[in-house]
């Protein structure tokens, strides 16, 4: 997902407190961030929705690589309200995880010297028009099954977020949709396209949820403090049992000969993907993995002057404020 | 096509090609601004930018009636028919560069704008009084930035100075076309701005021309349509 292998912290708060904590958010009470949570609690929080917010601001390179070369205008200004609303999501996301003590700069920082991820679907590249559909369809329709739930997580400020987030994310999913149905009903070339970009981005896709919940060490105390609110395994299944028949729809083959229907547990059996794959692009191995970092952090670097000029002018106006009273 | 919409067809590419240039340009930032509510600005200026550029060049597919679109006008046509002012096919050089670009654009544009809001055709009026609400705020933006990294720092007022010396000569051609003379009230608003700014406007009042009449372009128009185009030009006559 957007957050994935989201380590959770252990915890040493007094049990007393623990308990009481644990107590609210069993009753559905939202947690707020003057009020008192375990250090761990905290810690993951600001991991996972940090996660998340990199992964909406480094989200923005593979569609702006089409952005340039949209094919209408239309295309082209629909393209860029979705990339806006990315930018407005990592803005929200940031925020929030502000208010539990960390800044966007240090956040920015811990991304760009690699102690924070972000989801590694972003590190694959965006070869072809057809690309923005499997985004869209895929990338953001895989998205919407681990935030939905989300909506409903124990930190207010981060399902607040969520709530504005998911709206925007099913237009995207469906913009994505109609850039696929459109290239589907085109030429052969077209058509093909669709298939290759579905082919190379069916994978990455299933992969965005994270290994099975079996190897996931952190998911426990995550699901009790409602932070993840499903196993890696259950979003999957529900996204490929959702994305089979619209690729059906579309005339377009799941590059998976093992999928099949599975009477008996009323889903699809699929393939799993490479996770040896998985682990290489975390570690900051993945196609264009080099290149999302180097052109964020060229970004960071030459706006430099921009944010400290911005900030030598608010404090030139703050200190004639002060002569002036 | 008749004399009057022959001229008003060449008057509405002007509006709708540099719109669709600046917008273009706008729109290569993505993800790559200094700070994140400027990635948010600089989309949503593009957009608006695009938005106006449908319906300017809608307008013209329709007036000249040869049943071509805003996208065929858009992405079919070669460099010698559009009819962008040259400040806007300017690159977008460092963020300095692209703001002052923006501002000084922004000012004519809101006037010319607010003027063509009365012009006698309906349908350009309509369309100047909806995007003159838009380019209100890309004005005050851009003005705004334009004061606060003029006097922020030493090395931000440098960058700024280069960026309004480097493009001022690309300004007096937006004169060229307009219904009234907007300079003597243009030149008091942004001069207005730059003082604020601690920025100084270059002495000279030399004027680069050729972009709004089509007649000798930026070689920068070239590889910009290359890539705006390429898709339509690669697979002619598909459907996206």
């Amino acid at each position: 997902m957007y957050a994935q292998m989201v380590k959770s912290e252990a915890t040493q708060d007094d049990p007393e407190k623990l308990k009481a904590f644990q107590e609210r958010i069993d009753a559905g009470d939202k947690i707020e961030p003057k009020d008192w949570m375990p250090e761990g609690y905290r810690k993951t929080l600001i991991r996972q929705i940090g996660q998340h917010a990199h992964s909406e601001i480094v989200g923005q390179l593979p569609e702006g690589n089409w952005i340039t070369r949209a094919p209408t205008l239309e295309r082209k200004a629909i393209l860029l309200a979705k990339v806006q609303d990315e930018a407005g999501h990592g803005l929200y996301l940031y925020c929030a995880a502000e208010t539990l003590g960390v800044s966007r700069d240090e956040m920015t920082e811990m991304l760009l010297d690699g102690r924070m991820k972000y989801s590694s679907i972003f590190a694959y590249p965006t070869l072809t028009w057809a690309d923005m559909g499997a985004v869209g369809w895929l990338v953001d329709g895989a998205a919407i099954m681990n935030q939905v739930p989300l909506q409903r997580t124990s930190f207010g400020p981060y399902a607040r977020a969520m709530i504005r987030i998911c709206k925007e994310e099913s237009f995207h999913q469906r913009q994505g949709f109609d850039i696929m149905m459109k290239m589907c009903s085109g030429t052969p070339a077209q058509k093909q396209m669709a298939q290759d970009a579905l082919n190379r981005f069916w994978f990455p896709a299933l992969m965005m949820f994270g290994p099975s919940d079996a190897e996931s060490k952190h998911s426990a105390q995550s699901m009790a403090w409602k932070i993840k609110m499903n196993s890696n395994d259950e979003l999957r299944q529900k996204f490929v049992d959702q994305t089979v028949p619209q690729a059906e729809y579309l005339g377009l083959t799941i590059p998976d000969e093992t999928l099949a229907w599975n009477e008996d547990k009323g889903g699809y059996d699929f393939a799993e993907p490479d996770w040896g794959e998985f682990f290489d692009v975390l570690k900051g191995n993945g196609p264009c993995s080099v290149d999302r970092i180097a052109t964020r952090q060229k970004a960071w670097d030459d706006g430099a002057w921009v944010r400290d000029g911005l900030m030598a002018h608010a404090a030139k106006k703050r200190a004639a404020k002060v002569a002036a009273e | 096509m008749t004399k009057p919409d022959a001229d008003l067809f060449e008057f509405l590419l002007r509006m709708g090609d540099t719109t669709l240039i600046l917008g273009h340009r706008l729109s290569e930032w993505c993800g790559k601004a200094p700070v994140l509510e400027e990635d948010i600005a600089l989309a949503n200026t593009a957009l608006d930018l695009i938005g106006q550029t449908q319906m300017w060049l809608g307008l013209a597919g329709e007036v000249e009636g040869k049943g071509r679109t805003a996208d065929d006008l858009a992405m079919l046509r070669d460099a010698w028919d559009f009819r962008c002012a040259l400040l806007v096919q300017q690159p977008n050089g460092d963020f300095a560069q692209t703001i002052m670009r923006q501002f000084l654009f922004d000012h004519w544009h809101l006037d010319a704008l607010c003027k063509l809001a009365h012009h006698s055709n309906d349908q350009v009026a309509a369309i100047a009084a909806k995007a003159s609400k838009e380019v209100t705020y890309h004005a005050e933006r851009s003005a705004d930035l334009v004061i606060r990294l003029g006097d922020g720092t030493e090395e931000s007022h440098s960058r700024m100075q280069a960026a309004l010396d480097l493009l001022y000569p690309f300004v007096g051609e937006l004169f060229t076309f307009s219904v009234e003379d907007l300079r003597p009230d243009y030149d008091a608003k942004v001069e207005a701005i730059l003082t604020e700014a601690t920025l100084t406007i270059p002495d000279s009042r030399f004027a680069h021309l050729g972009g709004l009449s089509g007649t000798r372009h930026s070689e920068h128009l070239g590889h910009l349509l290359s890539q705006m185009q390429w898709l339509q030009r690669a697979y002619p006559g598909d459907t996206w």
